[in-house]
């Protein structure tokens, strides 16, 4: 279970989080709505321990464990992980390198040949990361990636931009596998926090709850799929106000 | 296959297979070995290559005084006129026209006693279309307190030949090592240079010559450098496109860990339609030590396609937390991100040695990186 309280978070000497509190049980994925610059993706990487993003206030708990100035790496251990939006490239790293390596830090049991397979990633095996992949390819080599480290609890950046139809149902499809969606809701152990905008992914990892993250504080929590219809309907005015009047 | 074995001390073994030598002469079509100024092993078990010491092959052929020190100036400095006035000893090489050698020819050069000064003279010859891969293994005692080596090495790149001449370096902290190297290429023909050096030495000072005598010839030169604190590299290349239609290229990967490299490089485009590129790529592990790249094109023609391109940095922090995200920790991701830099694919080497540079990269992993 990830329990976060009051988070405040500055970057470069800018606060982007004022005050942040949500909590996500095991087996249960939340979305979070907002937009451009409201903190979204800022939550996530404070969350992952990025040391650009300085906790100034409140906590971030991981199944009882702190991990307010725990390093990245010790998070990742614990069963935290990250599918980044734009990683960085690293040359004469390949695909297959780094499947191997974390696979074999993670202790999982995976087949990266049958997983390759499936992601429609065997051709890009050999490359060095995510040197000239495109959009869905980033995505797909995200995927295996967790694949490989079967987190316990997933973060999503826009798992959807950048991707067309045909590699959005791949994506949706496999994210919702991670995700143990096709489980029974009582025996589901992983849970996630998701970026989104368009709003696709809902239509394969069914949410349990969204958020909108409005200038650095969440003003809303609510059923997803209704919140999402709301957005599109309303935009996020009517969120501030909806949580302004309780 | 045991009378194939070359005979070295037990404590010295390690370092010496470190340096790409293979003592057991597996996919190697022949051997020369030589500790401090006495060869200890020659062998060829390829048909049409003869390989011989170089003062049993200059008894034998009067013709190769004639050759030697035609290509390297006697009197170029210090280093090569004491090597001259004192040759130990060397291989001499000739490849048959036609020849292609199936199996790589591996060379050691090892210095063991203290004090030593190794001087060295090897002649190679390719004739007509011929090929050979010539793995040099050059290394020191880790016991060794001081010593050098001194290494002159002509090369005869005949008509459509091509010679592939890889060197691996493992000194020692207190060996000054100076290698000596020039090479003539005729029309057709292609040398490629692949140079690795990631461990310590007093300093390595380098700068062979090419000459693209005739059309259509080839040079390349790569190397991968990691230098350790007190280490001081001082290597490059220059080649000499005296012909049309030749082409060059230098490729440079240099890490320093507390060391110091300077990575020359300098093209002459002396002829027209000639391509030559320069690419000098530096990694700083610390605020300590130097990379200096020092690129040069000259030319005198319109007709040509020079290139270079330089640039020094430090590891990128975001790539570190990429695979820190994945649960590798930091020292170990900086060893990955470090080993990746160094590709020794950008070699086209043999699969058996491409695999052992890269266990001997990995092996540095944990090292102080």
């Amino acid at each position: 279970m990830l329990e976060i309280k009051n988070l405040k978070v500055g970057i470069y000497g800018k606060e982007v989080l004022k005050g942040v509190s949500l909590t996500i049980p095991d087996g249960e994925t939340h979305v979070l709505f907002g937009p451009n610059g409201s903190g979204k993706t800022s939550l996530l990487m404070t969350v992952m321990g990025y040391p650009q993003y300085k906790i100034t206030g409140g906590s971030i708990m991981f199944n009882g464990r702190e991990l307010n100035s725990m390093p990245i790496d010790e998070r990742a251990m614990l069963g935290i992980g990250m599918f980044f939006q734009r990683p960085p490239s690293i040359k004469g790293i390949k695909l297959s390198d780094i499947t191997e390596i974390i696979k074999a830090k993670s202790g999982t049991r995976m087949d990266p040949a049958v997983a390759a397979k499936a992601l429609n990633l065997e051709y890009l095996m050999p490359r060095d990361i995510n040197n000239g992949f495109s959009g869905g390819e980033i995505k797909r080599s995200e995927l295996m990636q967790l694949f490989a480290q079967k987190p316990a609890f997933m973060m999503f950046d826009e798992p959807e931009s950048g991707v067309d139809i045909e590699n959005m149902k791949l994506i949706g499809s496999k994210i919702r596998n991670l995700l143990e969606r096709d489980v029974d809701k009582t025996q589901r152990t992983k849970s996630s926090l998701i970026i989104t905008h368009t709003g696709y992914i809902l239509d394969y990892a069914d949410a349990d709850y969204g958020y909108t993250l409005l200038d650095g504080v969440i003003k809303c929590r609510h059923d997803a799929r209704k919140l999402f219809e709301d957005i599109q309907h309303n935009g996020f005015r009517e969120c501030d106000e909806c949580l302004n009047t309780k | 296959m045991s009378e194939y074995k070359i005979e070295v001390e037990a404590k010295d073994r390690e370092k010496i297979e470190r340096a790409g030598i293979n003592l057991d002469e597996n996919n190697r079509s022949g051997s020369f070995m030589m500790a401090n100024g006495t060869v200890s092993h020659v062998t060829m078990r390829q048909e049409g290559i003869e390989m011989l010491s170089i003062q049993k092959a200059m008894e034998k052929y009067p013709w190769l005084n004639e050759k030697m020190w035609t290509l390297v100036n006697k009197d170029k400095d210090e280093f090569t006129r004491d090597a001259y006035a004192d040759t130990q000893s060397g291989y001499f090489i000739k490849v048959s026209k036609g020849v292609k050698a199936y199996m790589p020819f591996q060379a050691c050069f090892f210095v063991k006693q203290d004090r030593f000064k190794q001087k060295v003279h090897n002649m190679i010859f390719l004739e007509e279309g011929s090929f050979l891969h010539i793995i040099n293994g050059c290394a020191a005692a880790s016991y060794l307190a001081e010593g050098s080596h001194i290494g002159v090495t002509e090369m005869f790149v005949g008509k459509d030949a091509t010679l592939m001449y890889t060197m691996i370096h493992d000194w020692a902290k207190n060996v000054e090592v100076r290698p000596r190297s020039a090479i003539r290429v005729e029309e057709g023909g292609t040398y490629i240079s692949n140079y690795i050096a990631l461990r310590d030495t007093k300093i390595t000072q380098m700068f062979p010559v090419a000459d693209l005598a005739g059309r259509g010839a080839v040079a390349k030169f790569n190397s991968l450098i990691l230098a350790p604190e007190g280490s001081i590299y001082d290597t490059g290349a220059r080649v000499m496109l005296n012909a049309e239609n030749t082409h060059a290229e230098i490729i440079s990967r240099t890490v320093s860990n507390g060391g110091d490299i300077i990575a020359r490089g300098k093209l002459e485009g002396n002829a027209p339609n000639v391509y030559a590129h320069l690419e000098c790529d530096g990694l700083m592990l610390k605020d300590k030590g130097l990379i200096s790249a020092i690129p040069e094109l000259d030319t005198r023609f319109k007709d040509v396609n020079m290139s270079h391109e330089a640039a020094i940095g430090k590891i990128d922090e975001e790539q570190i937390l990429y695979l820190m995200s994945r649960g590798i920790p930091k020292a170990e991701a900086i060893s990955a991100i470090v080993s990746g830099f160094m590709d020794v694919k950008l070699f086209g080497l043999p699969p058996a040695l491409e695999e052992e540079i890269k266990k001997n990269l990995k092996s540095l992993e944990g090292g102080g990186m």
